[in-house]
């Protein structure tokens, strides 16, 4: 098993505001827009130097999807950001037709993802955020792993032609990845080479399949793991390359089971190479209150849930 | 273009929008018919377009041009015909409208690449967002075109049209005219019935527009004149609401003020008729 290291903790929304920093002084089509969250979104640092270029919405995140439609006709490159329950569900009309269906080359920001966004509840939670994302056309929908790697898919996805969806989180977990990492969307990223069983783990989940393979290895399993952090388009050569190898595949998501990555994986396998398939998600509920840890634990996403669902799938083959 | 051209031009598009609607059994003449004028004032009169060899030249970012949105996606007759007129598109392709593998959508698209149209739009409320992110990226980029949109007046009922409607007055969004089509019909009957959208002037002018009505909005002269006046109060820190007093139908006068014509298609004799009533002047499809 490859050694993951860290020597701090940082949440990914800051890798998201450290990215638009940058962007701020490398694009001058880049635009921020929020809807009063600009101290979550970490905004801050674009905003100071690039005054101009940032959109205050208010608290209309409708109104800020369709003028981040508007802008990018006359060539800006629109960058929208709330929390991802607002920035998903309640404006998934607005997206499906001003963005999506009109191929408008809006970045869609999404902080707060997840059940880790902790103790404000089930209503800023937001569980089927990929699910939406992934459903519409022309869509790509990222969810990266640590602050380094949200900061590479920030500046990344400005070069990309085409509506995005990324997505990223308020908890502060390790930080792993390399600070002057490449992002490649669409390219899946391999954590550890392995034989036994392939673990695909997507934002959050990353750190939780690295330990959780770390356990294994304690156990003589040898798990391969692969940081799925574009959900669409998916990598499916990455995917089948790996469960040829290895004979069955564990799902790792901070997202509602139904429609996330485990249900994208199961169709590449369906189609392709019938493996086991074991899931680690939320089951089909709404979150709670609680500490990210705690929720975490009672909703079945920590390393040990990975380490569980991995011997389901190996006794599976 | 003088009122009378204009008047004509207007005349043959009633007659595409009746025989559009016609052809495929489907869509929507009567909000198209009230909107006559203002499309054929904004396309032949006021916008100022980018062309060539005296053809308009379309490419998505519109810089340096005046850029059109209706946000009210199902009077998509009118705005087809007018762009096609005006020279976006062949005239014949008109007789696609709401067919297979046409790109003329029942409501407009730019999925399927249409030269004219900028945004998808049909599920309503979202144009006047649109428009003012169109506006603020001509501000970004010194661009003095200018930026329009008509929405319905069922549609102002959507509240994001009250989420753009706070902001463009907060950022000074003042190259930009919004119409909305006072026709008085939705669907569902009378749109005092339906929900009462009570002085919308005074809504406007409280969120802080400058607010000016157009009371014949189907006569052209008059829509000219409303549509100069407009653009002379433009720039002064304000954007321009324009309240456009129309008649449902208008030219077709078993069509006129009623509802019912919403999204209606008239049968064989009742194209007969309203064809009866609208000079060919520019050649049918």
């Amino acid at each position: 098993m490859k050694k993951y290291t860290f020597t701090e903790k940082k949440d990914t929304r800051s890798g998201f505001g450290a990215g638009m920093h940058v962007l701020g002084q490398q694009n001058p089509n880049v635009v921020a827009l929020c809807a009063d969250l600009v101290g979550s979104l970490k905004l801050e640092p674009f905003i100071k130097e690039n005054p101009e270029r940032f959109v205050q919405c208010g608290i209309s995140e409708a109104n800020m999807i369709g003028i981040s439609a508007g802008l990018t006709i006359g060539g800006k490159i629109p960058f929208a950001t709330t929390f991802a329950n607002f920035a998903t569900g309640r404006v998934y009309d607005q997206i499906r037709q001003s963005v999506a269906y009109s191929n408008k080359n809006v970045k869609i920001c999404a902080s707060h993802a997840g059940l880790t966004l902790g103790e404000d509840g089930a209503t800023h939670q937001i569980l089927e955020d990929l699910g939406m994302m992934k459903m519409l056309p022309g869509m790509t929908v990222i969810n990266p792993c640590d602050y380094n790697q949200t900061k590479a898919a920030t500046i990344a996805i400005a070069d990309y032609e085409g509506p995005v969806y990324l997505r990223f989180g308020r908890p502060v977990i390790p930080v792993f990845t390399d600070a002057d990492q490449k992002f490649e969307i669409g390219k899946a990223w391999m954590v550890n080479e392995g034989t036994d069983v392939s673990i695909f783990a997507t934002g959050h989940m990353v750190w939780e399949a690295i330990q959780a393979g770390e356990i294994l290895e304690a156990e003589g399993i040898n798990a391969e793991i692969i940081n799925i952090h574009t959900i669409k388009p998916l990598d499916e050569e990455a995917i089948l390359k790996s469960v040829e190898k290895t004979g069955c595949a564990v799902t790792a998501e901070e997202h509602n089971r139904l429609g996330g990555l485990g249900d994208s994986v199961a169709q590449v396998l369906v189609k392709n190479k019938l493996v086991p398939q074991e899931y680690v998600a939320v089951n089909d509920s709404f979150g709670e209150s609680g500490t990210p840890a705690q929720l975490m634990e009672k909703y079945g996403l920590t390393a040990k849930d990975i380490v569980a669902a991995a011997k389901r799938a190996i006794a599976r083959k | 273009m003088e009122i009378e051209q204009l008047e004509k031009v207007a005349s043959q598009v009633r007659r595409d929008i009746v025989r559009m609607v016609h052809g495929c059994q489907s869509g929507h003449p009567g909000g198209s018919l009230g909107c006559t004028e203002l499309l054929v004032a904004l396309y032949f009169e006021r916008l100022k377009l980018k062309e060539q060899d005296g053809k308009p030249v379309f490419d998505m970012d519109g810089k340096d041009e005046d850029l059109f949105f209706l946000s009210n996606g199902h009077i998509s007759p009118v705005w087809y015909s007018v762009l096609s007129r005006r020279g976006y598109f062949p005239k014949e392709e008109m007789a696609t409208f709401r067919k297979l593998n046409s790109r003329l959508q029942g409501h407009p698209t730019t999925h399927e690449h249409l030269e004219g149209i900028r945004i998808a739009s049909g599920s309503l409320g979202q144009g006047m967002s649109v428009a003012i992110g169109a506006a603020l990226a001509k501000k970004l980029n010194n661009d003095k075109g200018l930026v329009y949109v008509l929405m319905g007046d069922g549609e102002q009922q959507e509240g994001q049209v009250w989420e753009a409607a706070t902001f463009a007055p907060h950022h000074q969004v003042d190259n930009l005219v919004a119409f909305i089509d006072l026709n008085g019909q939705q669907i569902d009957g009378p749109t005092v019935k339906v929900m009462n959208n009570l002085d919308l002037g005074k809504k406007y002018e409280a969120f802080g527009w400058e607010v000016i009505s157009i009371e014949e909005g189907n006569d052209m002269a008059a829509v000219v004149k409303g549509l100069y006046e407009a653009k002379s109060r433009l720039g002064h820190g304000r954007p321009i609401m324009v309240l456009l007093h129309t008649g449902m139908g208008f030219g077709v006068d078993f069509m006129m003020g009623s509802h019912k014509w919403h999204g209606v298609a008239p049968n064989d004799e009742q194209l007969a008729a309203a064809l009866a009533q609208l000079e060919e002047t520019l050649g049918d499809y």
